[in-house]
């Protein structure tokens, strides 16, 4: 059967796909870049089709909570933003990964601090990986660089999210968000009902208290020394996502003398980096995180050795860099590149970064 | 075959449209495609512009430094991407509204007076679609029935009555394009 | 229970099956424990424990789901309301309700309070209303009286420091997505009678797709009013009342 290909936008493939992926609930509010989400929802009118359900909320501080509801039903819920709007979320990701409710939660980031700018950028990579919101928890985090990646991570992503009982976020930025590629469709996924839900994910969301004892939601433990088992619960969890969960992508890495390191739409432009780089002569290869959280750490600790040095690519002011960098060891050779602030760097602007920052050094 | 091009001017002329009728007749004819347009409030009336690649191989980078062709519709992006033409490369310009013309002399330069043509013809609407029939002659990327294809998947079904004038528009632009010597 | 049984024909009084048998950790005198008990037998009444669904605030009100019987989501403060919109979409036959003091609905949780009425989601919001922050040891809420002594109005408030008391069953009543707007208390067997009455209705109500139901109770914080019970009872009717005036805001089909 020949698959269905349709051109569009990084966010029109993500609302394409939550229809697809059997979402039952998407609770949103508009913010540039990301708006197109929630538009397209509206124009696909999916409560008449696939039943579910899509509201536009009064603030992303009330987007979260409802996801919280509805997750916390048991049912596959999801919101998207961008920057700014992800911080409001902050507080309702950490109640639901104290909770231990499933949700896919989409930042198409912006540049910042602050209002920034609307411009693409990838300066929330600390927000996402380490600091969502106030306790020990972790999100998987999962980073498209394309428009199909957009729309696969989607059913992914709640795929992990249930699997896990924890919020998954999807870090995209402007550039794939904005930017139109062909995509493959896949087949739709149904909705479940409350009786499936049950029997896939276990009984221990809100389905009403018949035949059986009353199920409460909850992040709250006032003994701390039952808190400390719930922590050890989710450490134990996100150690299990260290060890299953970690998705990389290597091009030429096999001979490479030097590594860049890159995810989302830095990734793309680097790839072509690694094109120009090997034109001249360069051995340069990329790693591409798919996963951010797990960090592909084994991966870049087995390269260490063979590698003269890794150049992080990403539009902040070296985020992610730290992570590699914890990965190699304080003695290897990392060095970032970016131009951020909402500025999207050009192959030729990274290549220039690569030649002074990376090779100039050893050649 | 791998093409990367940008299309640049107002907001309003447009710009995204184009690059979305050659995105969409590079996937009839098979081809990889990306859309990368300039967003927010400076489409509003400021400058636009869209990076629009067209490949027979997966497209690493939907954003370039250095392009194969652009099409210029206004003297800023006319200041802002003559040096970003490859060598060899294509620059198409309407010369409405341009005062300091291309002097680049390793590149192939065209001109097309697109927008008086469609003043002449009293429908301002149809600009764009002449502007693309004049780099589709100069560069037959995709064959002319994708791209007619590719313009009615582009459009909403309620602007379908406007085809055949788009695709006449199309011809009137290959008619146009005139290379500066 | 068998004790129970066996003096049952004398029994003239028994604790509702809804409400569980864990020690409650509200203080004695507190509302909250009447405003539960009405609570478990009114589901239990309308034989809606399987589809009852409770979300509990920030604040005393917090343990709510550890004493009646069904099933309950625990929200962030002030994000009650949101909560119970996401879980009253996905399940619209659920009886959804939210538990919440003062200080959750009427200061950090405004917004999300204000445009869930708007929204008219078919939810019940039942409202304590002590004016104080019980849980955090008795500081100001935004419907602490004027003048009134708390621990962070020592003199008592002060409206060019603090504003005014702050009414929001009257701007519930006001937006069109609220079907019953009322206010009742508890101090009294006569009150209890009325607002068990008022708290059904506001369960039914939206239950038939009506919209929003709010139900205010004016409530004694005993504890943070630093008073007896008795006496926080006989505060309230004085100067809790006129301010917050018993009985319907709005009805409607």
């Amino acid at each position: 059967m020949k698959k269905e290909i349709k051109l569009m936008k990084g966010n029109e493939a993500i609302a394409e796909a939550a229809v697809r992926a059997g979402c039952d609930g998407y609770f949103g509010y508009p913010i540039t870049p990301q708006t197109e989400v929630i538009e397209t929802l509206m124009e696909l009118r999916p409560w008449e089709t696939t039943g579910m359900v899509v509201v536009q909320s009064e603030s992303e501080t009330a987007s979260i909570n409802m996801v919280y509801g509805a997750a916390a039903c048991g049912h596959k819920a999801m919101t998207t933003s961008s920057s700014p709007g992800i911080s409001l979320m902050g507080e309702g990701l950490s109640y639901i990964a104290g909770a231990e409710l499933p949700c896919v939660v989409v930042n198409v980031q912006r540049g910042g601090p602050g209002l920034g700018t609307i411009q693409p950028s990838q300066a929330d990579y600390f927000q996402a990986t380490k600091a969502g919101g106030h306790g020990d928890f972790n999100m998987l985090v999962l980073a498209p660089n394309s428009v199909q990646e957009m729309y696969d991570f989607v059913g992914l992503g709640f795929e992990l999210a249930f699997k896990y009982l924890n919020p998954v976020m999807i870090l995209s930025d402007g550039v794939i968000g904005q930017m139109m590629e062909k995509v493959v469709v896949g087949d739709a996924v149904p909705r479940l009902t409350d009786e499936e839900i049950v029997e896939k994910y276990g009984d221990w969301a809100l389905t009403g208290k018949k035949n059986r004892k009353r199920n409460v939601v909850t992040s709250l433990e006032l003994e701390p020394l039952r808190q400390e088992k719930v922590n050890h619960k989710l450490q134990a969890k996100y150690q299990r996502m260290r060890e299953e969960e970690v998705r990389y992508e290597t091009i030429q890495c096999e001979d490479a003398d030097y590594v860049m390191v890159a995810y989302g739409a830095s990734a793309r432009m680097s790839a072509k980096v690694v094109e120009m780089a090997r034109e001249d002569g360069y051995k340069v290869g990329l790693l591409r995180p798919i996963t951010l959280f797990p960090f592909p750490t084994e991966v870049l600790r087995e390269m260490r050795d063979r590698v003269k040095g890794f150049l992080s690519v990403e539009m902040s002011a070296g985020q992610m860099k730290e992570d590699i960098q914890l990965a190699v060891g304080c003695d290897a050779v990392v060095e970032n590149y970016g131009r951020y602030g909402g500025v999207v760097h050009t192959p030729g602007e990274i290549y220039e970064g690569l030649k002074e920052k990376l090779i100039s050094k050893f050649e | 075959m791998t093409e990367e091009m940008i299309i640049a001017g107002f907001g309003g002329q447009g710009v995204l449209s184009m690059g979305k009728i050659l995105a969409y007749s590079g996937v009839m004819q098979d081809f990889e495609v990306s859309w990368m347009p300039a967003y927010g409030p400076e489409m509003r009336g400021g400058t636009a512009n869209v990076t629009v690649v067209i490949s027979d191989k997966p497209i690493s980078s939907p954003i370039s430094h250095q392009y194969d062709t652009a099409i210029i519709l206004n003297q800023q992006s006319m200041d802002k991407f003559e040096s970003m033409v490859r060598p060899g490369g294509i620059l198409i310009y309407d010369t409405n509204g341009i005062v300091k013309h291309p002097t680049r002399k390793d590149i192939k330069i065209y001109t097309i007076d697109a927008t008086e043509e469609a003043a002449k013809r009293g429908n301002t609407r149809l600009f764009n679609t002449m502007i693309l029939g004049g780099y589709l002659k100069v560069r037959p990327v995709v064959t002319l029935d994708n791209v007619f294809q590719g313009l009615k998947k582009s459009l909403p079904e309620r602007a379908w009555k406007t085809l055949p004038a788009n695709e006449e528009a199309v011809r009137i632009g290959m008619d146009l394009i005139k290379e500066v010597k | 229970m068998a004790e129970v049984e066996k003096i049952k024909e004398n029994l003239v009084y028994a604790k509702n099956r809804l409400l569980t048998n864990e020690v409650m950790h509200y203080c004695p005198g507190c509302s909250h424990g009447t405003i539960h008990k009405l609570i478990a037998e009114v589901i239990d009444e309308m034989g809606m424990e399987d589809k009852a669904v409770g979300i509990s605030p920030v604040g005393c009100g917090v343990l709510a789901y550890n004493y009646i019987d069904c099933d309950w989501a625990e929200s962030a403060h002030g994000r009650a309301c949101a909560v119970a919109t996401g879980i009253k979409r996905m399940a619209p036959d659920k009886m959804v309700f939210t538990y919440q003091g003062d200080g959750d609905l009427a200061a950090i949780g405004t917004g999300e309070t204000i445009h869930a009425c708007n929204r008219g989601e078919n939810i019940t919001i039942i409202y304590i209303n002590n004016a104080i922050y019980g849980m955090t040891g008795g500081q100001m809420s935004p419907t602490t009286l004027v003048g009134q002594r708390t621990a962070t109005t020592p003199q008592g408030r002060d409206v060019n420091l603090h504003g005014y008391p702050f009414k929001i069953s009257e701007m519930a009543a006001m937006l069109d997505g609220t079907c019953y707007v009322t206010r009742q208390a508890v101090n009294s067997p006569a009150n209890v009678r009325k607002a068990k009455k008022a708290l059904r209705k506001a369960f039914e109500k939206p239950m038939k797709g009506q919209g929003l139901a709010l139900i205010e109770f004016v409530s004694t914080c005993n504890s943070g009013w630093k008073m007896s019970p008795v006496a926080a009872n006989q505060w309230m009717e004085e100067n809790m009342f006129p301010e917050y005036p018993l009985g319907d805001l709005k009805e409607r089909e």
